[in-house]
């Protein structure tokens, strides 16, 4: 009987079971790099808005209170866009002829909205509360970064379930004193271990990690 | 692929009854197929979704599917890979002060339903309102709803409703309208031929409007027209909540008179699972068809509509201390009537004696007769004195149309063309009539032949007010501005005044400032609005009109008639048509028969016997010379030669929704026998008619899932129902699963069977609230129905005159849930405080939980069920819980969004949530407080209480799940000389 394979089929074989493995174990790979990259995840990425509205001058340099726009932030899930007469408190008064203002001033005019491009978005089926976060010695800045550093606002977290686990499960890593919820540049003073442990218990944080906690 | 919807065989209905006769002990069962146990039900059970099962017993289409699966199955997790879409957030200019960005906001006000008003909070989104709920403070709501109000946020963002003006067809404007309106003022002179056709009215500013348009054109006439007759002005009100014994003749006070609610409340006080056991009131109703109220009695006897004053005489002869056997009577009926004369008189002062809207003026008297020999009156009946009816009848205005004297007419709201009688022939009279003008919500029937149609505010876009059963008076406030440039009646009638563009705002509050002369009105009015109910303004009582006492033994003006009995009534859930474009009514299942999307013909067993007739089977109602086609359907509890037939379908022009749904029982309805009568022939047609019910769905085949007894043998024994738990015990300990500890809170919910009485608020409420979405009637034939909260209806007994059982079943969030265990992807997991949890974008749609869920609370979105493109239904739903999409299953959550919510409010005020602090949706609807919700945890918890109560036991407990979700058992009140008669 002659032979059905020839020699090299001793090679191509293990080969092409190497390639195989290689391939899938990339393709794998490459989707869950995707998933991280910041073509999906947006870390850094800043957008188009309709004003060219500077966090690091405003939350920076002018050391305006995060709350004064975002004014819901302690009492709903939902930290609030200011409404363009909070912009025209001040913008009557001041850079009244400034044509980048010109959307805000129109919109006040008019009765339209501004239309700002959301950047800090979650899927629909997630239901977050920016108060309880507020109210359990989470800062503004652990999730969206030195935003008075920022001259355009961008993620500066993934915001994807992973994430959130990673807190949910530890909070003493990265839970802080409430009088500092605002402080952009907060660092611990002490060890965050030991002071995390302490406000954990001190603030009464669960570890809340039922599915039905965000997702309803 | 089998296109059969409902399981339906030949049963053989002599069989049956013999079989029920002759079986012994209590025995349940939900409808007649069960009972036959014919091959096409077993195997509508066995396949829980029928049609679809062929297709996996064959090999290549099994192999195909198992490829598709897996290929879906890996896909399924790059769903996770997609960039979020580009959103924008528009924020308020000028954002108002009292709205917080993520949180409701509730308001007062109130629903107009014919003749009164139920208040109501609605709950208010950045100005969206998207679900109401009842008002504390309001008499006729006492916090509670019904269906209907339910189901009024949809008939808000409708998007069938009427929008724009029309002029002979063609869109116009409300200013043109103004101008005709001015030109048609100038012709008037004193009102000659001008009339107007409106409702049964109840709001006072209306009615001051309509007197100050009679002092500008005395020759006005005014007229109300109601197709059901309005019990509200009767100026009778009932104190349920002290009467021992209630008869109810034909009336279904329960469910569908003004105050039902209020009087579901107060009657359900003595017989919830709570209330005292030794004071347990009873109910005894006769009536020909089965209402909501007839399915609560303790006794219900099913009589034809016409027999029921021949009843009622004979209470009343028995009453007054006659014993003579009355001859007419049939013997069951004699004894009867013996034993509830009996049972009346011992219970002087605390019994009430009920007679329906449907019943002739006679019966009435007679009721009251009954009531002011008894001395009920002043203490369980109450009269009060009501606004004088200053309209003419609806007769008046055809035989002026007829007579040509009509030149203008202004119809208000109501559909006339649709519910007129038939022998009226009112769309031709209307044809003649120089001017016409139609106001409604849509451009239906009426509207269409009209040269004018004004779209109508709904009464969430309108300032107006209106009065509750015993008169109080609150004022409805608008929760959004009128979607589509409505108007109320009240800015219709201004166009006749010399101020023709006035707000409602305006003539609402002149109104009242008016009534309410003093310098603190403003501060008064913000009051009114803000608690939803004016102070001081219910209806004083009056003396009693003393009825003559040999009125009572007066032979009626009806004889009993012989032969087929036709009876009219308003569907249950769309009432009398107004409701037929609102999908979640037209979905809801009947409280009875189940039947959604249709109205069906109900004949008694006997009677289908006789006459050889199958449910679904086409029947023709020859009538007075009319006929109408419509699909049987054999109801037990029915009466023998009594044929119900009911309104509210069959409609012309409704919308999508509800045009040519069901056949039109109004085609066989005249004006001098709206509600009954005899005559009637019933010929099948030998064609078959598919109806959707959902009776035969989610069968727990068979299993005890019902328990009751006579409140007298309870009250003897007081662990009749003890026996359960230890079993419960005893199979829990057996599991292989580790058990859940819950140490925070341990959610659990007690649903009492002596309170519920099937009126159907807890499903609407809870589709309100969840954003279930509706799948229409062929994806209902197929076992598809998305509710969340059913109410299974089940009958003991015989077959002629079945007790009844209603039983709403939720999630029962097993502890140890089978669903769980069988999630490949651990969609369905539990949570710390043993909630079920069910995760939309965790599931990828294999529907094993379901399969494996011993209750049948899983529902699956086969299709893309919910609306996705309609503007107006996206402003509708709930923000607080997601919109799921095909392909994903879904389930009872016991409104998580409340209970997250809050637990987040106590945490940051650092305490515990309170008892009674979380309402679900279905307990915060139900009149009777007959679903309850708490922490088990709390040992104060009313859950806590009725769970460790003596009625207490869980569904399948030899199962070994454990539920979160249990029941009281369900107590009768049996008069022992009646024990064995139904």
């Amino acid at each position: 009987m002659p032979q059905i394979f020839s020699r090299s089929a001793n090679t191509v074989a293990p080969l092409s079971i190497a390639l195989a493995i290689l391939l899938v174990g990339g393709g794998i790979l490459s989707i869950m790099g995707l998933d991280r990259s910041e073509y999906i995840t947006e870390i850094g990425v800043a957008k188009v808005q309709p004003v060219q509205f500077s966090h690091r001058h405003h939350a920076g340099q002018l050391g305006i209170h995060c709350a004064y726009c975002h004014s819901s932030v302690e009492v709903s899930s939902f930290a609030g866009i200011p409404p363009t007469h909070t912009c025209m408190s001040c913008h009557s008064q001041i850079w009244i002829n400034s044509p980048t203002l010109e959307p805000v001033r129109e919109s006040y005019r008019s009765g339209q909205s501004i239309e700002w491009v959301r950047v800090h978005d979650l899927p629909d089926f997630v239901y977050f509360n920016h108060s309880i976060h507020i109210n359990k010695g989470i800062g503004c800045a652990s999730c969206h970064g030195r935003v008075d550093q920022m001259p355009q606002i961008y993620k500066a977290q993934s915001l994807q379930m992973q994430w959130c686990l990673d807190c949910h499960r530890q909070p003493e890593r990265h839970i802080r004193p409430r009088e500092k919820i605002y402080d952009m540049a907060y660092q611990p003073a002490e060890d965050q271990m030991e002071l995390g442990r302490r406000l954990v218990s001190e603030y009464k944080v669960q570890k809340l990690l039922d599915c039905y906690t965000c997702h309803r | 692929m089998r296109t059969r919807d409902t399981a339906c065989g030949k049963i053989d209905i002599a069989e049956l009854r013999g079989r029920l006769e002759t079986s012994g002990g209590p025995h349940y069962w939900r409808s007649l197929d069960e009972l036959a146990a014919t091959p096409e039900f077993q195997a509508f059970v066995e396949d829980e979704f029928p049609s679809q099962a062929d297709d996996l017993k064959n090999p290549a289409t099994r192999r195909d599917l198992l490829r598709v699966m897996a290929a879906a199955f890996g896909l399924a997790g790059l769903t996770a890979c997609t960039r979020q879409p580009k959103e924008n957030i528009l924020p308020y200019v000028r954002q108002p002060e009292e709205i917080v960005l993520g949180q409701p906001l509730m308001y007062a006000t109130a629903m107009p339903f014919r003749g009164s008003a139920v208040g109501l909070l609605v709950e208010s989104h950045e100005g969206r309102p998207t679900k109401v709920e009842g008002n504390p403070q309001h008499p006729g709501s006492l916090g509670r709803t019904n269906l209907f109000n339910q189901a009024s946020t949809l008939g808000l963002y409708d998007p069938d409703r009427s929008q724009a003006v029309y002029f002979h067809g063609r869109i116009s404007t409300w200013g043109e309208f103004l101008g005709r309106m001015a030109e048609l003022r100038e012709t008037l002179g004193s009102g000659e031929g001008l009339h107007v056709l409106s409702e049964p009215m109840h709001s006072p500013t209306l009615m001051a409007q309509r007197s100050a348009l009679r002092r500008r054109y005395p020759a006005m006439q005014w007229y109300e027209y109601d197709p059901i007759r309005d019990s509200s002005r009767d100026g009778i009100v009932y104190d349920f909540a002290r009467a021992d014994v209630v008869l109810s003749l034909d009336s279904d006070f329960l469910f569908a008179m003004p105050g039902s609610i209020a009087y579901a409340r107060a009657f359900g006080s003595r017989r919830h699972a709570e209330a005292d056991r030794s004071r347990m009131n009873r109910l005894y109703v006769v009536e020909p068809t089965p209402s909501i109220t007839g399915d609560s009695a303790d006794h219900r006897l099913p009589v034809k509509a016409s027999e029921v004053e021949v009843f009622a005489q004979a209470v009343a002869a028995r009453a007054a201390g006659s014993t003579g056997q009355s001859a007419t009577l049939r013997p069951e009926l004699s004894r009867f009537v013996d034993a509830v004369a009996k049972d009346l008189q011992a219970h002087r002062g605390a019994s009430i004696v009920i007679a329906g809207e449907y019943q002739p003026a006679s019966v009435h008297a007679l009721a009251q007769a009954l009531n002011q020999s008894l001395g009920n009156i002043g203490s369980t009946v109450r009269h009060i004195q009501t606004t004088p009816d200053e309209a003419q009848s609806f007769p008046d205005l055809v035989n002026a149309m007829r007579a040509g004297r009509v030149k203008a007419l202004l119809i208000m709201g109501v559909n006339p063309v649709y519910t007129a009688p038939v022998d009226y022939e009112f769309s031709k009279h209307l044809g003649a009539v120089p001017f016409r003008m139609h106001l409604g919500l849509y451009r239906d029937e009426t509207g269409s032949l009209c040269q004018w149609h004004v779209p109508e505010a709904h009464y969430l876009e309108s300032w107006s007010d209106a009065a509750a059963y015993d008169g109080s008076a609150c004022i409805v406030q608008p929760l959004i501005a009128p979607l589509y440039g409505g108007r109320t009646p009240h800015e219709v009638l201004g166009t006749l005044t010399e101020t023709p563009d006035q707000s409602g705002y305006q003539i609402v509050k002149s109104f009242w400032q008016s009534q309410y002369r003093s310098p603190d009105f403003e501060q008064a009015w913000e009051h009114w609005l803000h608690d939803g109910i004016i102070p001081n303004t219910a209806f004083p009582e009056r003396q009693a009109t003393s009825i003559p006492a040999q009125k009572v033994a007066q032979p009626g003006s009806q004889a009993a008639q012989t032969g087929l009995e036709i009876v009219f009534r308003a569907d249950p859930c769309v009432w009398d048509g107004r409701f037929a474009n609102n999908a979640w009514l037209q979905e809801t299942p009947k409280p009875h028969t189940k039947i959604t999307w249709d109205n069906a013909i109900y004949v008694s067993p006997r009677t289908a016997e006789r006459l050889k007739i199958e449910n679904q089977d086409l029947v023709e109602l020859r009538y007075r010379g009319r006929n109408v086609r419509g699909p049987a359907w054999v109801v037990p509890g029915q009466a023998d030669d009594s044929v119900t037939v009911f309104l509210g379908y069959g409609r012309g022009r409704a919308g999508r929704v509800g045009t040519r749904a069901g056949y039109n029982g109004y085609a066989l309805r005249t004006a001098d026998r709206p509600y009954f009568d005899g005559g009637l022939e019933l010929v099948k047609t030998g064609d078959r008619y598919n109806v959707a019910s959902t009776q035969t769905h989610h069968t727990m085949a068979g299993r005890d899932l019902i328990h009751s007894a006579t409140n007298a043998r309870f009250l003897k024994d007081q662990t009749l129902f003890r026996g359960e738990e230890k079993q419960e015990h005893e199979v829990a300990e057996l599991s292989l699963y580790p058990g859940w500890e819950s140490t925070g809170y341990r959610w659990g919910m007690a649903i009492d069977l002596n309170a519920c009485i099937g009126c159907n608020a807890c499903v609407v409420a809870c589709v309100a609230e969840n954003n279930v979405p509706v799948v229409g009637k062929e994806q209902v034939g197929r076992g598809r129905e998305m509710h969340w909260l059913r109410v299974d209806r089940y009958h003991s007994g015989s077959l002629d005159n079945p007790q009844v059982y209603f039983q709403p079943l939720p999630c029962m969030h097993c502890e140890q849930a089978p669903c769980e265990v069988v999630c490949p992807v651990a969609a369905t997991v539990h949570s710390s405080d043993g909630l079920n949890q069910m995760v939309y974008n965790r599931c990828v749609g294999t529907r094993y939980c379901s399969n494996n869920c011993p209750y049948k609370v899983r529902r699956f979105n086969f299709l893309l069920y919910q609306d996705w493109d309609t503007p107006s239904l996206a402003a509708m739903r709930n923000p607080n819980v997601t919109v799921r999409s095909r392909g994903v299953m879904e389930k009872c959550t016991y409104c998580v969004q409340r209970i997250e919510a809050a637990k987040i409010e106590t945490q940051k005020q650092d305490r515990r949530i309170r008892d009674g602090e979380i309402q679900t949706a279905c307990q915060q609807a139900c009149p009777t407080d007959a679903i309850i919700f708490g922490d088990l945890n709390d040992k104060s918890s009313r859950v806590h209480k009725l769970r460790n109560g003596p009625l207490h036991y869980s569904l399948l407990a030899e199962l070994g799940t454990k539920p979160r979700t249990t029941y009281t058992a369900k107590l009768r009140n049996i008069n022992p000389e009646l024990e064995t008669v139904s």
